[in-house]
């Protein structure tokens, strides 16, 4: 997802020009670059904070959805749900592996992310208040992700490509579960396909939001595209997604919350209204309506764990020693 | 190994896992994860490797105890193989009329 928008990445490196030609050239060729290759300090720094702003966003995404679990109006949507979220946990695993490979470790990325320091996807400090929201973020913002990480599974950095192609064969069951979910609402009671509009309401902006600031505004876009890390620009995914999802809204008759979206026939795509920007950089910026608690339940999902982790890493070291024998592996 | 403050401080160690999709191919890499044992490490490669039939058997190595050649002696290392193009069957030739061999 969730890394399009990435927040304040530092590419600006000291190499000798010889060695950023030499390495441009291997990009430009298509090369990837495998962790102990040479690469320039910017690269793996935009990595580093890319791909755990991308992880950190898998993790705290579990917890907005999280949130209706037990409360899921069928054994059918629980499995789906608790599936789904699942599926998130073991995104950020992927995420957090590939980061390592550049030399930062997982205890460092997780300390900055419960200390508040490090960044993820502003979507996911807006409140679930109804079941309708579970369709919604399935549909819109793994929607949005999945436009987001598609290219990224051609990104030149090997170990984030290969995390991508993972995440995004399981990320379209998600899409589908959500869609889904919004479209039994949709041809329901009167009361329902109203929860369904009001989801949507609150929905749309803040997935389109998740793609960055416009490309006028991006400070980091050209480096990113050069190096091969980003392949669309924010706002060239911005526009898939609108055009994708608009037709989606109006096959089950819900209504997108923009009065200035239109078809334009020239640019075969929609021309859509004002983003307001002042609510995404507070958002960001820590004042979103559930930035203080999600960075709280992470803590005590931390905390309530720790016994469990020094339990384990006792018990590895009583085995071992033990000079306990693993079972060797055989071809 | 705690600090001051309680917290969990000691690293989990870092497993590389490997998975043979099916009897008859080789285990292949598909990433890494964190476990405090092997058993906990199979477990875990298990919940978080193979939740879509992904294979039939889990290999968990220490990232530890894995040597790796140096990439930046990547040419001398394996160019060598590149002029030995005696070592591929096109570089003999065979008249057709001998047929296929
Ligand atoms: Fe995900
Ligand atoms: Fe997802």
């Amino acid at each position: 997802m969730y890394s399009q928008g990435l927040i304040g990445a530092d590419s600006s490196t000291t190499e000798s020009e010889e060695f950023l030609a030499a390495f441009q050239s291997r990009i430009d060729r298509e090369e990837k670059i495998e962790p102990n290759d040479p690469m320039p300090e910017g690269y793996r720094r935009t990595l580093v904070r890319q791909i755990g702003q991308h992880a950190h966003s898998e993790i705290v995404g579990m917890l907005p959805e999280g949130n209706w679990i037990a409360r899921a109006p069928t054994l059918r949507r629980k499995m789906a749900l608790l599936a789904k979220v699942q599926d998130e946990g073991g995104h950020g695993l992927y995420l957090y592996s590939a980061a390592e490979t550049l030399g930062v470790s997982r205890e460092q990325m997780t300390e900055e992310l419960l200390a508040g320091k490090a960044k993820y996807s502003s979507i996911f400090n807006y409140p679930t208040l109804t079941w309708a929201d579970i369709g919604a973020i399935g549909w819109l913002v793994d929607g949005a992700a999945i436009m987001n990480q598609i290219p990224l599974c051609r990104c030149s950095f090997g170990p984030y490509a290969r995390a991508m192609i993972r995440v995004c064969k399981e990320e379209s069951f998600h899409q589908r579960q959500g869609y889904e979910i919004m479209m039994e609402l949709a041809k329901g009671s009167e009361e329902q396909k109203e929860m369904a509009q009001d989801a949507l309401n609150r929905w749309w902006w803040p997935s389109l939001m998740m793609f960055g600031p416009h490309d006028s505004d991006s400070q980091h876009g050209d480096q990113s595209m050069a190096w091969k890390i980003k392949r669309f620009s924010n706002d060239q995914l911005r526009e898939k997604f609108i055009n994708a999802t608009v037709p989606q809204a109006k096959f089950i008759g819900l209504s997108v919350p923009d009065p200035d979206l239109q078809w334009n026939a020239e640019k075969q795509g929609y021309d859509h209204g004002e983003i307001d920007w002042s609510e995404f950089k507070a958002v960001v910026s820590g004042e979103g309506q559930m930035n203080r608690d999600r960075i709280r339940d992470r803590n005590k999902a931390h905390d309530d764990g720790a016994w469990v982790r020094e339990a384990a890493l006792a018990h590895a070291q009583k085995r071992a020693n033990k000079q306990h024998i693993p079972q060797e592996a055989a071809e | 190994m705690t600090d001051t403050t309680g917290k969990t401080e000691a690293m989990t160690p870092l497993w590389e896992v490997f998975i043979r999709p099916r009897n008859g191919l080789h285990h292949r890499h598909v990433g890494s994860l964190h476990a405090a044992d092997s058993d906990m490490a199979l477990q875990a490669a298990r919940d978080v490797y193979t939740r879509r039939g992904e294979g039939n058997s889990i290999w968990v190595v220490r990232s530890s105890e894995i040597a790796a050649s140096d990439p930046s002696f990547a040419e001398p290392m394996f160019e060598p193989a590149d002029d030995k193009i005696y070592r591929h069957p096109t570089f003999y030739d065979i008249p057709d009329e001998v047929g296929h061999m």
